[in-house]
């Protein structure tokens, strides 16, 4: 099996100081791979290299096309990769004013992932907009209002829709639970694991959430000061972690 | 079915002192398809961390873990998940879920996890569930809001779901009435019969003697004890 993405050492510097350095790994279809990590440990952004949002000072970001099969992301034309973050990529930003567009619709926000690839029909946009919204739990009724009038729960959820709206096969997510209470993670992450299994995506989840990705995520890496300290399966890493810091991680979680 | 060569473990905490805590060395043991093998020996003595070494829940420090002919030890995690999903299915003391999903999609989940049609994997959790004497008025609500003892039968209903040629049982049978006892042996003895491989921790000797072929006492393979 060919891996969706294969990483081979990112580099990302802000002059002297250190992004992220030297990270690797391959990542299959199917697969959800959890990034934990303390602020500043360059999560985020390793993320926006990996996403295309950042330039990466040096390695590649290999993604296997649909078309073209494996082709380096990071030297493909802005264009080229501008078609793929709204085909192949979704990406779901900490705060859904990010990701969405506040002053358009709902509906208008998931019809223009759908209209960027070549979707013209008005009726069909408008009803796989519903059936979208019906999927993240908001009601369709609500298909003409504003994000704005959306509660922050809601918002991210709409967020969620519009970014897996064209069926992609890769999706970022950057503290995708961050700032929402529990009751309204829980659903979330209930949400993103069946969309997970019944549409076979693949997802990176940067989270400082260590019980997020032990029910979303399947591996899991640890950073450190731009550095990838331990990665594994991600009940073994939280487990038995082997490193220092994962160790310091681990037992610093408050019980419940 | 499942094989272990001289396997070892040990802790190491860093943030203690970089202490390090042998706990396993030299564990060997087969276990053959349709055999269930219970893993004895006192509290502490290492039970529960040969089951998890096993699960690749626990990275062993040295040896060889084969499940169905994959090293667990060596393998890349998604071998090890497809190993879970296929072949390996393990009931743990704690029910571990996302909060929310109803019981019976708790238990089926394993069967979707593999590609088994919805409702071939709703009717077979609700039998399992049924079987298990949960109440059906409690099928639609989160196993998190439920007794312990229910809790733990939701447990089993999920871990027996799925048809595992391997299986690891952490005291299946604690905190469970005579009669719901009585059907948590007998869902063992009917994995045994079409062929799983079974290694289980039971401190209810009863149990243990009515389903286990042979014990493996863990003592053996604590460090400093045995020769």
């Amino acid at each position: 099996m060919t891996p969706l993405l294969q990483v081979n050492g990112i580099e990302k510097r802000y002059g002297a100081r250190i992004g992220c350095t030297d990270v690797s790994f391959d990542l299959y279809p199917g697969e959800v791979m959890g990034i934990v990590g303390e602020s500043g440990s360059g999560k985020s952004t390793l993320l926006n290299c990996l996403a295309g949002h950042l330039e990466p000072d040096a390695g590649q970001v290999v993604f296997d096309t649909r078309t073209g099969g494996p082709v380096d992301t990071v030297t493909m034309s802005e264009p080229e990769r501008r078609m793929l973050g709204r085909t192949d990529w979704a990406f779901v930003h900490q705060h859904a004013r990010d990701g969405l567009r506040m002053s358009v619709s709902a509906g208008g926000n998931i019809g223009e992932r759908l209209m960027a690839v070549g979707d013209r029909h008005y009726g069909q946009i408008r009803d796989r907009a519903i059936d979208w919204l019906g999927r993240v739990e908001i009601d369709g009724a609500r298909v003409d209002d504003r994000p704005t009038a959306f509660s922050g729960g809601m918002q991210q959820r709409l967020q969620i829709a519009r970014n897996l709206v064209t069926g992609p096969r890769l999706v970022f997510m950057d503290e995708p639970t961050g700032g929402l209470d529990v009751s309204v993670q829980a659903r979330l992450l209930d949400l993103l694991r069946g969309l997970v299994r019944e549409m076979g995506l693949s997802a990176i989840i940067v989270t400082h959430d260590l019980a997020v990705v032990r029910l979303l995520a399947d591996r899991l890496m640890v950073m450190k000061d731009g550095h990838v300290v331990e990665s594994g399966l991600t009940d073994q890493v939280l487990d038995d972690p082997q490193h220092a810091y994962t160790q310091l991680l681990v037992s610093s979680v408050l019980q419940v | 079915m499942i094989e272990l060569k001289d396997v070892s473990k040990s802790f190491t905490l860093h943030n203690q002192g970089s202490a390090v805590i042998p706990v396993m060395q030299g564990a060997s043991l087969t276990v053959a398809p349709g055999e269930c093998v219970a893993l004895t020996g006192a509290s502490g003595a290492g039970k529960s961390t040969l089951m998890r070494v096993i699960y690749g829940n626990y990275l062993a420090a040295s040896g060889q873990v084969l499940v169905g002919g994959l090293d667990v030890v060596q393998a890349e995690p998604r071998e090890i998940l497809a190993l879970r999903r296929e072949t390996l299915g393990y009931v743990s003391q704690f029910l571990r879920v996302v909060p929310r999903v109803p019981t019976l999609d708790v238990v089926a989940e394993p069967l979707l996890a593999i590609g088994c049609d919805r409702q071939v994997a709703l009717d077979k959790a609700a039998a399992l569930l049924a079987r298990l004497n949960i109440p059906e008025r409690l099928w639609s609500l989160s196993p998190t809001t439920f007794s312990g003892g229910e809790q733990q039968r939701v447990n089993i209903a999920r871990g027996f779901a799925h048809d595992y040629p391997a299986m690891l049982l952490d005291e299946p049978t604690a905190s469970l009435d005579v009669q719901n006892r009585e059907t948590v042996l007998s869902l063992i003895e009917e994995a045994k019969v079409r062929g799983a491989a079974i290694v289980g921790i039971f401190h209810d000797v009863g149990a243990r003697d009515q389903v286990c072929d042979r014990e493996i006492n863990v003592s053996d393979f604590t460090p400093g004890v045995a020769a």
